[in-house]
């Protein structure tokens, strides 16, 4: 049965994606019957190149993927550099998981509302401090250069990598390498960097790949933070996929494959930018420089992580506030009335949405969470252990739904589905979810199962279990936190999907993020506020559950209360 | 590649048909009877735009009446763009399901009817079999069996209407707002940066495209045939010439815009813009009553009258709960439920319904309330300008995307 396991994932995650592509490809080719294309042409191509401002889509698109990346990488490893273990750290480390499920969507918003000209920043110092008796006339949010876009991602990136670093270092065991390093002169955040950063990065290069490719064809955060005239090439593809004029899907599935072009040449110029920073860094290294900029470097990483944390809660606060706000004109930094009407009003028909969410992403969840513990159990029992960092392992093959742009293969995915005769129903987004939550799941969850000491497992077997037995009574209860915080991962993605939600379910299955993003049409602060809220606030939920159920349970057994 | 030529001979203005098939009672009664019984149990889906709260509450109450009266059971399926309800029904149909749909109803009108009908991704015609569709009147009101100039044929039924509707915050003005394409350009000169149109392809941005090029253009003619039957160019040229003068003074000097309706309301709230223009004459007095806009904002229509248009729901092809999607369709139609739209306190719809026809008891239920300061008056509603053929609308959009995206 076991063995089962690792060709099954790889047949669901592989499979969908591939069929997907293809109808993506063959239109965009010009073959798609039920439109009339029956030969195969150029014309799309012909079409897609004239269309309006089509350089500039493609130069953000590739431009965001490659900054939201470096900077996020550089902002988590000068913060891991410079950690001390004070409060503040901690702290700060705390705050990661918390950030981490809110939805990519809620933190735009949140964003967008704290730096516009009308926003809550430019209220708090007006009029006094700026003068502006109404908002200034300046762009800030949906810049041309797609600057806020990448602000906003990076909000939201720098705690995923952040907590796959921290899923990763325990293997280096970076005390003792950096107390070795600080024994040879090295100052302690120099040495971090030197001797630890070289060891970790192939441990999360292909976290890094994912945050590349989500980067350049991110649809709903672009729709809220990116350029409009013209905004990314995702979100042109899908206003062309939703063209009333149906020719225009074939410059849509056109535009598809670029974008899977876009990505992939985003990648390989980030692979480029490895060797080239391996080079460079190898002679930092060689020099034996024990530290300069100490100082400078551990203030940057902790004031940026700082930043880029508070950004987030405010913007989140300020949702909060718009949620319950009455008449609230600009310069005033609070609304001139607190009333309960949009909560009310929305919570009617808050229940049905929320009932779906819950019962999609607990179904994916718990499937996802099965086939890990499968396939993880089965590489224990047969000593198999997967090579980590490449793309092209099995592990790599995890990674496909994360690195293949969701725009590119979603609607051919549709498509296939509608021939196979498949109806959209809920199993049929659970299976598009599981997608999404299943890589997420098996990521956070095999450093801990492969850390996890094997000599329980010898003591057990020892003493007369079965090797089953071994794994219900002993493996699974000790694995009880990381077990639960990979739920609450696979919870939170699956709660924060948009688009395979609305096209596998034929919007028939609504979920408070496809709520929250039709209602965002209307543009109104006050329910985008509160359906915001709701989005932040359910994958929070599955957060404190996974970490308040194992204390609870295991309140007299200290060592097995997870990490705090 | 373009739609090909969208050859429906135009316009049909009158169109006696339907009349006289809604007529022909006794047999109608016993079809519509039969309709009546086989909806009974019926789910329907309904693909309706859903960025307005107040427009989602109207649904969800038209989905407790169906339920109570007719056991048709209303799903509100809620989207951001009407084309990707198209897009779903034209996806169905490419992979062969052609009696299995999932789209029981849509919500639309002009360029998206336009596309579907000439896909032949629609049901019908079915309009004039619903009962209550003889209460609009057509052969006194073209406008609920035309959209955008092309008939319906009854492959889509009449629902709201909507109509170009300014609004400001009279508290910003000293002297009366401006009430003409150059008094905007004039007034956008004086106050630079307090004045923008949703971006191109958003239809209520297009359709302030087309206000302007009808005002604007020599040969109005023109607009009401397919676009490929005259010179685009020519006829557009003053239009180009007038957004070129108007965008450096518009809201971010014309490199950005608002995103829709919606938005620009919200730049209104925010103190940002200073004029606007809905297609729900109800609009800015409901956004007063939110809390939204202040009490001081006022509502008008410009001078020679403004684009209106009617929306319309249509069923597609394939779907497998037509009778159920026309028992919905025809209770939208009940002088109730386009008495409970046209309620400002509910969302401001105006009705299709022909009110001056309908006798005293009915007519009662559609009585306005007349001194919110934030509303529209009625009488002003009367000069309405008419929709182009549809293709203008793509031909505007492609062209104003060309001239103004990537610069």
């Amino acid at each position: 049965m076991l063995r089962f396991a690792p060709p099954l994932i790889m047949a669901l995650l592989v499979g969908p994606i591939l069929a997907g592509l293809v109808m993506a490809v063959l239109p965009a080719f010009g073959y798609l019957p039920a439109l009339g294309g029956h030969a195969f042409s150029l014309d799309p191509w012909r079409q897609l190149f004239g269309q309006p401002g089509l350089a500039r889509s493609v130069g953000v698109s590739f431009a965001s993927g490659l900054v939201t990346t470096a900077l996020s990488l550089a902002v988590v490893l000068l913060f891991l550099a410079g950690v001390s273990g004070s409060r503040l750290d901690r702290w700060i480390r705390r705050m990661v998981a918390p950030l981490l499920s809110v939805p990519h969507a809620a933190a735009a918003f949140g964003l967008a509302f704290l730096i516009a000209p009308s926003g809550l920043l430019a209220r708090l110092v007006s009029p006094e401090l700026s003068g502006w008796e109404r908002p200034p006339d300046v762009q800030i949010v949906q810049d041309p250069w797609g600057i806020s876009l990448m602000a906003g991602l990076i909000i939201k990136e720098i705690p995923f990598l952040l907590l796959m670093c921290l899923a990763a270092l325990p293997q280096l065991d970076p005390e003792r390498r950096v107390a070795m390093a600080r024994s040879l002169g090295y100052r302690p955040t120099t040495a971090w960097l030197k001797v630890v950063a070289p060891s970790l990065y192939p441990l999360i290069r292909l976290p890094v790949f994912a945050v590349i490719a989500y980067a350049t064809s991110v649809v709903d955060v672009a729709l809220i933070l990116g350029p409009t005239l013209p905004p990314t090439l995702a979100v042109s593809i899908l206003t062309w996929f939703n063209d009333p004029n149906l020719s225009q899907r074939f410059v849509a599935s056109a535009g598809a494959v670029l974008q899977l072009g876009v990505t992939a040449s985003a990648l390989i110029a980030w692979w480029c930018l490895e060797r080239l920073a391996a080079r460079l860094g190898r002679r930092w290294l060689d020099r034996g420089e024990r530290g300069r900029s100490e100082r400078p470097l551990r203030l940057a990483g902790k004031g940026l992580i700082l930043l880029a944390t508070l950004t987030a809660f405010v913007g989140i606060a300020g949702l909060a506030l718009n949620s319950v706000a009455g008449f609230w004109r600009f310069p005033d930094a609070l609304p001139q009335g607190i009333t309960a009407v949009h909560w009310l009003r929305a919570l009617p028909t808050l229940s049905g949405p929320v009932a779906s969410t819950v019962l999609i992403a607990t179904a994916a969840t718990l499937v996802a969470l099965a086939l890990t513990l499968a396939a993880l159990e089965n590489e224990q029992r047969t000593g198999r252990q997967p090579a980590q960092g490449r793309l092209l392992s099995a592990l790599g093959l995890l990674y496909l739904p994360l690195i293949v742009p969701q725009i590119a293969f979603l609607f051919g995915l549709v498509v296939m589905m509608e021939s196979l005769g498949i109806r959209p129903t809920h199993a049929l987004v659970i299976f598009g979810h599981l997608l999404f939550v299943l890589p997420y799941v098996f990521l956070s969850l095999s450093e801990s199962y492969r850390l996890f000491d094997a000599r329980w497992s010898q003591l057990a077997l020892s003493l007369g279990a079965s090797r089953n037995g071994t794994f219900w009574r002993v493996r699974l209860p000790m694995l009880l936190a990381p077990m639960l915080t990979a739920a609450a991962v696979g919870l939170a993605v699956s709660i924060g999907q948009y688009l395979p939600t609305q096209l596998l379910g034929a919007g028939r299955v609504p979920t408070v993020t496809t709520e929250a993003v039709s209602l965002a049409a209307g543009g109104n602060r006050r329910v985008i506020g509160v359906w915001a809220m709701v989005q932040a606030s359910l994958p929070l939920v599955g957060f404190i559950i996974a970490v308040g159920l194992p204390r609870l349970l295991w309140s007299n057994r200290r060592g097995m209360r997870g990490s705090p | 590649m373009r739609i090909p030529a969208l050859a429906v001979p135009l316009p049909a203005l009158a169109v006696p048909l339907f009349v006289s098939l809604s007529l022909s009672l006794p047999a109608a009664a016993d079809t519509w009877q039969h309709v009546l019984d086989d909806a009974r149990g019926q789910t329907v889906y309904w693909h309706a735009w859903a960025g307005d709260t107040r427009v989602n509450d109207y649904l969800d109450w038209v989905k407790r009446q169906v339920r109570d009266e007719h056991g048709v059971e209303l799903v509100h399926v809620k989207i951001d763009d009407t084309g990707a309800a198209v897009s779903r029904v034209l996806a169905e149909r490419s992979a062969g399901n052609h009696d299995d749909g999932s789209v029981d109803l849509i919500w639309l009108n002009g360029e998206n009817f336009a596309a579907m009908k000439a896909n032949d991704l629609l049901y019908g015609p079915f309009a004039e079999t619903l009962p209550n569709f003889a209460l609009t009147f057509p052969e006194h009101n073209p406008e609920v069996v035309t959209d955008f100039t092309l008939p319906t044929e009854g492959y889509e039924s009449p629902w709201g209407k909507a109509q170009i509707t300014f609004y400001y915050d009279a508290e910003e003005f000293d002297e009366a707002p401006p009430r003409s394409m150059a008094e905007i350009l004039a007034w956008a000169e004086a106050n630079p940066g307090r004045f923008t149109y949703p971006r191109i392809p958003d239809f209520l941005g297009s359709t302030f495209l087309k206000q302007a090029l009808i005002v604007l253009a020599d040969d109005t003619k023109a607009l009401y045939e397919p676009v490929a039957q005259s010179d685009f160019e020519t006829v557009t040229a003053p239009l180009w010439d007038y957004l070129d003068a108007l965008h450096p003074h518009l809201w971010r000097s014309g490199r950005q815009f608002a995103a829709s309706g919606p938005e620009m309301r919200r730049l209104m709230a925010d103190g940002e813009l200073a004029l606007a223009f809905t297609f729900n004459p109800a609009e800015p007095a409901a956004a007063v009553a939110d809390f939204e806009l202040p009490e001081s904002t006022r509502s008008y229509v410009l001078e020679g009258g403004t684009l209106g248009n009617v929306h319309f729901v249509a069923i597609p092809f394939n779907s497998p709960r037509r009778s159920g999607a026309m028992v919905v369709a025809n209770f939208l139609l009940s002088p109730e439920a386009q008495a409970h739209k046209q309620d400002i306190s509910v969302w401001g719809d105006p009705t299709v319904l022909d009110v001056t026809r309908l006798d005293d008891e009915t007519r009662a239920l559609f009585a306005q309330e007349r001194d919110n300061p934030a509303l529209l008056a009625p009488e002003a509603l009367a000069e309405t300008l008419p929709e182009p053929h549809p293709s203008w609308m793509t031909a505007l959009q492609d062209a104003w995307q060309s001239r103004y995206v990537g610069r």
